[in-house]
C-alpha cells in the first residue's frame, strides 16, 4: 500500500537543532513532496503541545503515516508512537528522522550543509515509512520472580524491597557471605555509622525472609530467555562442606594448619584453608579453599597421577576431627541450579586498582596500602582491632600520608574519570585515624576536595577543625623507602613550593573500577559495558537504572562508582522498576521481529548460527528456518547473513533500507 | 599582586607561538601539580612547572621570559611520563627557551665555560644545544 | 667471533675510555666483536623538542644511513650504543622519521651523497643486547661472581624516557638489576634509580648538580649500597666528580665510588687489567671497594 497522506513534524529542540539547521527551509522543501500532507515545525515536539500538534494533525489531515524529525529514536520514539496511537494511527506508522545526533550536533559549523543533510535524512525516512506495515505488539507471559546478582548493599536492598512486595527473589553472591564492600568498611561517612551495626540487620533480614532464596558462593553460569521469562543457570561452587549440617561454630578454622591471604581483609590478614568469611557472615557457614587445603591438594595430585595414593593414611583432616556436626565431607559438591525469573537486577559493585600498579608511589612496599585495605586496618572488627598497624612490622604509624587521585583523573596511567568516593573516604579515614591514634599526624595530599553530598562539606571542615588533618594541595610525585620511613615527594601548588616529608605509612586512594568478571557476566546477560567495565544505562539522565535489554536493571556501583546513599536509593529504584514490570499480567513486546518467507528459505541454517538469542530453528520436515517470536529481539543479524533475503526483520526489509541509502546518497 | 586579564588567552600570540613550537595544548592542564612534585629540579626553580601552565592559561607569558625555570629544566622527561593528560612539558619548556634563543640570545657563553679539560663532550654539546641559538 | 655494529660516541673516545674498553672487552668474552660504525658523527647529545626542529635529527639520521650500509657488510641490523645519550638520540631519530616520513623528506634536502633511510636499523642499548643474548647464558661466563658487592643500579633519564625509547618499564625498571644479579652482585632497592642527575647543568650550574649528587649518593648510602652502577658518561661524571661540591657543602656527606655496569661485567668475567677498567678516570676511586674481586 502506498501512503499518500504523510505528516512531517520537525522539532527545533530549542536551539539544539534550529540553531544549526534551517528548520523553516526544511519544512518548505519537504512540504513540496506529493505524498506529504503537512510539514511543520515546533520548538519542542516532545512537549505536550508538540504531541498535541501531531495528534490534531493526524485527525485533521487523516494522516496514515508520520515522520518526526528530532533526536535519537532511543529518546522519543516511544513518545511519538504513543501520541499517534492516541489519535488512532497505528504506532508503527511513525518513524523518527534523527536530525540532532546525526545532523545538527556533528555539523554545527556547517549550517547550510546540515540543512541539506536534514532534508535528505527526512526524505530517506519517508521512503522507509511508506513500506512500513501496521503492527500489533506481541503479548508475552510474566514469571513473577526476580533475580538479584550481587550481595553487597545494593543487592541486599533490592532483594529486600522486591521480597517485601511479595515477589519471590533469588539473590546470588559469589563470596561465601553477603555484605560486599560495605561490610568491610570501618565506618561510613559522614555519619560515622558502623556498617556492622547498620548492615547486619539487613543481612539477617535477607537470610530469614520467606520470599528470598539466597545462593552465596555461587555464580551466574548462563542466562537465556527474554523479559518476563528468563532462564538462569546458577553454579553453586564446591564448598566441600555440607551446609545443611554446618553450624558455623568455627572449630575447624582453629585447627586447620594451612593459611591463605584473607580476601575479606584485602590481604591485610590471613585466613585458614577452611574458613567462615567473617564472624557475622550470612550465611554463617564454612567453605574449604581447594587451592590451599592440604588434603584436597593431595587428592588432586593423586588424580593427576603426580603422586601415588597412600592407603590407610589420613592426609590432615584435622577439621573433620573437631567437627561435631560431621559437616565436612571433602566431596566436590559443585552444583548447577536452574531458576526461572521475570526480571534481573545486576548489582555487582566495584573494586579498586591494586597499589602495585603505582610503583612510583611506592605501591610495592608493604606499608603503602590501598584505601580499602586501610579500611580493614581501621575497622574494629579488622585484624588490628581498629588501631592501625603497619603490615610490615605491626608498629602503630605515627604519621600517615593519604594520597588522593591515584589513577583517577589520569587517562595516561589509570582512568579518566573521578572515582567520586575517594575524597570523602580519605577524609573519614584521616579523621578515624586521628581518633584512634591521638598523637598521630594525618596529611592529605589532594587535587580538589569533592564533597558534594548531604553533610559532606561539614564533615570535611570538621576533619580540619576538630581532628587536625592537614590538607596539602598537589598530586604526589613519588614515594620511596628510606630506612624505616617512607619519603613523600610532593608539592604545595598554592604556595608554589615542593614538599618533602617522611611518614610511617601511606594510603593510596586508587581508582575504582568495575568488579572482576563483570565483562563475562555482561556478555551472558547481553548487556553493554564501557572500557572499564561499568554497565551502560539506557540514558544517563532519564533511564539510569535500565539496560537496553528489557527486564534487566542495574543498581549501585555496577553502573558507576557512587556512595552508599546513592547506591541504596538506586537499589530501591531498580527494585521498583522490576516490580512495575512484574506486576503486569502480560508484557508487550515490540513486534519488530525477524520473519521467514518459507517460499524462499533454503534451510541453510546460517541465520541459526549467527542468532545471538537462540531464537531460530530449522524445521526438519519442511527444511526452513522458523523464528521463535518470544526469543527474537529483532537485531537483524540473521537477515544480514541470509544469502537469499528469505529472513528479514519486519519494517526493516531490504528494499526499505536500500531505498533509504539511495536517497541519502542521492543515487538518482 | 594583581594581574588584569585583558584578552582571551587563547588568542594571545605568545601563547600560540609556544603551543606551535611545542606541539602541546597547554590548556589541557588541570593543575594537579604532579609535574612539580615529580620534578628533580623544582627546588631550584623560581616558578614551578604547574605554575608555568597556569600563567600560560591566563595569557601571562611575560614572567616566563624572565624566569629561571625554563633554564633550570634539565629535560629529564619525568613530568612528561607522569602528566595525567599526556602533556610533554619538556617540549613546552623548550618552546619557552626557543622563543628567546631564536632572537639570537646566548644563555650560556661557550667561551666562558670552565673545566673544559675534564667535562665530557656530551656535557658541553648538550649544554650549548639547549642554551645557545 | 660474531660481529655487530657499535656506535661509541664522542665521550667514549676521551673521558669515558673506561666505558668503551670495558664494553668492548665484555662483549668479546661473550663472543661478539663490536665493530665501530665507520664515519660516525656526534649524536648531538640532546634531542630537539621543538616541532620544527630538524638540526637535532639530521646527524642521527646520517648515522642510521651509515649503519644501514654497514649492516649489509656485517650481516646484522643491530646498532649497539652504550652511552645513554647516544642510545636515546639514535633511537628517537629512528622513531621520529619512521613516524614522520615528511620529516625524512625535509632532511633529504640537507644531504647529498647519502642513500634513503629504509628504517631497518635496530638501535639497541648494550643492556638490551645483553638481555637478548640471554642473562642466563651470561652466567656461564662469570668467573669471579661479585658476591657480597652491594650495587645501586642507576638508570638516569635517557634509558627510560621519553616513554617510546624506554628499554624497560619507565617507573619500575629491572633490566640492570637482573644483569647485576647474574654477575653475582647483591642489588639494593635504589628508589632514585630513574631520577635525573642534573645533566648538562654541570657546565654552567654545577652547584645544582652538586645538590643532585648529594641526594642521589646519600640515598644510595641509606639503602646500603657500596657502589652506584650506571651506563651514562654524563651521569657518571656528575655523580663521581660533583661529589667534590657535595662534600664541600655538606660536611657529613660520605663519598661513594661510581662505576659503569660494564666495568662490573669485565671484573666478573675476570678481565680486570688497567687497560680495560681505567680506574684512573674515576674521581672517587672504586679500587678499595672492588678490591676483593680484582
Amino acid at each position: 500500500m502506498v501512503m499518500k497522506r504523510i505528516g512531517v513534524f520537525i522539532c527545533h529542540c530549542g536551539r539544539n537543532i534550529a540553531g544549526t539547521v534551517d528548520v523553516k527551509k526544511v519544512a518548505e522543501e519537504i512540504g513540496k513532496r506529493e505524498d506529504v500532507a503537512i510539514a511543520t515545525t515546533y520548538v519542542f515536539m516532545c512537549s505536550e503541545p508538540g504531541q498535541k500538534l501531531i495528534e490534531d494533525s493526524i485527525k485533521k489531515y487523516d494522516l496514515d503515516g508520520v515522520v518526526v524529525a528530532n533526536c535519537s529514536p532511543t529518546l522519543h520514539e516511544r513518545t511519538m508512537r504513543n501520541a499517534a496511537a492516541r489519535a488512532g494511527l497505528n504506532p508503527y506508522r511513525v518513524e523518527i528522522a534523527n536530525i540532532r545526533e546525526q545532523c545538527s550536533w556533528p555539523h554545527e559549523n556547517e549550517p547550510e550543509k546540515a540543512t541539506d543533510k536534514a532534508i535528505r535524512i527526512i526524505n530517506a525516512t519517508i521512503e522507509k515509512l511508506k513500506a512500513n506495515a501496521s503492527l500489533e505488539p506481541i503479548e508475552v507471559p510474566v514469571i513473577r520472580r526476580a533475580l538479584v546478582i550481587g550481595g553487597g548493599v545494593a543487592g541486599i536492598q533490592a532483594a529486600l524491597d522486591l521480597a517485601d512486595s511479595g515477589i519471590e527473589t533469588i539473590l546470588v553472591e559469589r563470596e561465601p557471605s553477603i555484605g560486599g564492600n560495605m561490610f568491610r568498611l570501618s565506618e561510613t561517612f559522614p555519619t560515622l555509622d558502623c556498617p556492622q551495626c547498620i548492615l547486619t540487620p539487613k543481612m539477617n533480614d535477607v537470610a530469614n525472609h520467606p520470599n528470598i532464596k539466597l545462593y552465596t558462593y555461587s555464580e551466574i553460569e548462563d542466562v537465556s530467555g527474554y523479559m518476563g521469562n528468563f532462564k538462569v543457570k546458577i553454579k553453586k561452587k564446591a564448598t566441600y562442606v555440607d551446609w545443611d549440617k554446618c553450624t558455623g561454630c568455627g572449630e575447624c578454622m582453629k585447627v586447620c594448619p594451612a593459611y591463605a591471604l584473607s580476601e575479606y581483609d584485602f590481604g591485610m590478614a590471613k585466613r585458614k584453608a577452611i574458613y567462615i568469611q567473617n564472624e557475622q557472615a550470612v550465611p554463617l557457614k564454612a567453605v574449604i579453599d581447594e587451592n590451599k587445603c592440604i588434603k584436597l591438594q593431595f587428592d588432586k595430585k593423586v588424580r593427576e597421577g603426580k603422586i601415588k595414593p597412600k592407603k590407610h593414611v589420613r592426609i590432615c583432616e584435622k577439621c573433620v576431627d573437631v567437627c561435631d556436626a560431621q559437616a565436612i565431607h571433602f566431596k566436590n559438591n559443585e552444583e548447577i541450579i536452574e531458576e526461572e525469573v521475570g526480571a534481573i537486577i545486576v548489582a555487582t559493585g566495584f573494586e579498586v586498582m591494586p597499589a602495585e600498579k603505582f610503583p612510583e608511589l611506592g605501591g610495592h612496599y608493604p606499608d603503602v596500602v590501598t584505601a580499602l585495605q586501610f579500611e580493614r586496618l581501621l575497622a574494629p572488627s579488622g585484624p588490628t582491632n581498629g588501631i592501625p598497624r603497619r603490615p610490615s612490622d605491626g608498629k602503630i604509624p605515627k604519621r600517615i600520608a593519604f594520597i588522593h587521585c591515584v589513577g583517577s583523573r589520569d587517562p595516561e596511567h589509570g582512568v579518566p574519570y573521578c572515582s567520586r568516593i575517594c575524597c570523602m573516604y580519605l577524609i573519614k579515614q584521616a579523621t578515624l585515624y586521628r581518633h584512634a591514634v591521638p598523637d598521630g599526624e594525618a596529611y592529605a595530599f589532594y587535587i580538589d576536595i569533592r564533597s558534594n553530598g548531604k553533610g559532606y562539606e561539614e564533615f570535611y571542615e570538621r576533619s580540619k577543625e576538630e581532628y587536625g588533618v592537614v590538607y596539602i594541595r598537589g598530586k604526589v610525585g613519588k614515594v620511596y623507602k628510606v630506612g624505616d620511613k617512607y619519603r613523600v615527594q610532593a608539592v604545595d601548588t598554592l604556595t608554589g613550593r615542593v614538599i618533602e616529608m617522611d611518614v610511617d605509612m601511606v594510603v593510596l586512594a586508587t581508582a575504582a573500577v568495575a568488579s572482576k568478571g563483570i565483562k563475562e557476566l555482561a556478555k551472558k546477560l547481553r548487556i553493554p559495558y564501557d572500557e572499564w567495565g561499568w554497565l551502560k544505562e539506557v540514558h544517563l539522565k532519564l533511564r539510569p537504572l535500565e539496560t537496553p535489554v528489557a527486564g534487566i536493571f542495574i543498581a549501585g556501583t555496577a553502573q558507576f562508582i557512587k556512595d552508599i546513599t546513592d547506591t541504596v536509593s538506586e537499589a530501591s529504584g531498580a527494585a521498583a522498576k522490576a516490580m512495575a514490570m512484574l506486576s503486569k499480567p502480560k508484557l508487550e513486546k515490540e513486534p519488530l521481529l525477524a520473519k521467514v518467507d518459507p517460499e524462499i528459505c533454503a534451510g541453510c541454517g546460517r541465520c541459526k548460527e549467527v542468532c545471538p538469542y537462540g531464537a531460530i530453528d530449522i524445521d526438519p520436515r519442511r527444511h526452513v528456518a522458523v523464528v521463535n517470536e518470544a526469543l527474537c529481539e529483532g537485531c537483524g543479524a540473521c537477515s544480514a547473513n541470509c544469502p537469499t533475503t528469505a529472513i528479514q526483520v519486519v519494517n526493516f526489509k531490504k528494499p526499505q533500507i536500500i531505498n533509504m541509502v539511495d536517497v541519502l546518497a542521492e543515487v538518482f | 599582586m594583581k594581574y588584569t586579564i585583558k584578552e582571551d588567552p587563547h588568542k594571545n600570540e605568545d601563547v600560540q607561538e609556544i603551543m606551535a613550537i611545542s606541539g602541546q595544548n597547554i590548556f589541557s592542564c588541570f593543575q594537579c601539580g604532579r609535574c612539580s612534585s615529580s620534578c628533580p629540579m623544582a627546588e631550584f626553580m623560581d616558578i614551578l612547572p604547574n605554575q608555568v601552565f597556569m600563567l600560560l592559561q591566563e595569557g601571562n607569558v611575560e614572567p616566563l621570559m624572565t624566569a629561571k625555570t625554563p633554564w633550570i629544566c634539565a629535560a629529564c622527561f619525568t613530568c612528561t611520563v607522569r602528566c595525567p593528560v599526556g602533556l610533554d612539558l619538556a617540549a613546552v619548556m623548550e618552546a619557552i627557551r626557543e622563543k628567546q634563543l631564536r632572537k639570537n640570545y646566548d644563555y650560556v657563553d661557550p667561551y666562558k665555560v670552565e673545566e673544559r679539560d675534564i667535562l665530557p663532550p656530551i656535557a658541553m654539546v648538550s649544554n650549548f644545544r639547549k642554551f645557545t641559538p | 667471533m660474531k660481529k655487530i655494529m657499535f656506535y661509541p660516541g664522542c665521550t667514549l673516545k676521551g673521558v669515558a675510555k673506561n666505558l668503551e674498553d670495558s664494553t668492548i672487552e665484555s662483549a668479546r668474552v661473550l663472543g661478539y666483536e663490536l665493530m665501530e660504525l665507520p664515519n660516525w658523527t656526534c649524536c648531538g647529545a640532546v634531542y630537539g623538542l621543538a616541532q620544527d626542529s630538524v638540526k637535532f635529527t639530521i646527524a642521527n639520521v646520517r648515522n642510521l644511513i651509515r649503519a644501514q650500509e654497514y649492516s649489509k657488510e656485517i650481516g646484522d641490523n643491530r646498532l649497539i650504543a652504550v652511552c645513554s645519550m647516544c642510545y636515546n638520540n639514535l633511537k628517537r631519530a629512528h622513531i621520529d622519521v619512521m613516524k614522520n616520513r615528511d620529516k625524512l623528506k625535509t632532511l633529504k634536502l640537507f644531504m647529498d651523497e647519502e642513500s634513503e633511510y629504509e628504517g631497518h636499523i635496530n638501535v639497541q642499548h648494550y643492556l638490551q643486547f645483553l638481555k637478548e643474548f640471554g642473562f642466563e647464558k651470561i652466567k656461564n661466563y662469570v668467573k669471579k661472581p661479585l658476591k657480597g658487592l652491594k650495587v645501586a643500579p642507576y638508570y638516569g633519564c635517557l634509558l627510560l624516557r621519553p616513554r617510546e625509547v624506554a628499554i624497560d618499564d619507565v617507573e619500575d625498571p629491572h633490566i640492570l638489576e637482573n644483569l647485576l644479579r647474574v654477575l653475582g652482585a647483591e642489588v639494593v632497592d635504589y628508589p632514585l634509580k630513574n631520577e635525573c642527575c642534573g645533566s648538562y647543568h654541570t657546565v654552567d650550574k654545577k652547584e645544582i648538580v652538586g645538590e643532585r649528587t648529594y641526594k642521589l649518593v646519600s640515598v644510595a648510602h641509606d639503602v646500603g649500597a657500596d657502589v652506584i652502577a650506571t651506563s651514562c658518561p654524563l651521569c657518571f661524571f656528575n655523580l663521581d666528580r660533583r661529589q667534590e661540591i657535595a662534600k664541600a657543602k655538606h660536611p657529613r656527606f660520605e663519598n661513594m665510588p661510581i662505576v659503569y655496569f660494564t666495568q662490573l661485567m669485565a671484573i666478573a668475567f675476570g678481565k680486570n687489567s688497567d687497560d680495560v677498567l681505567h680506574f684512573d678516570r674515576h674521581y672517587i676511586s672504586p679500587k678499595e671497594v672492588l678490591a676483593p674481586w680484582l
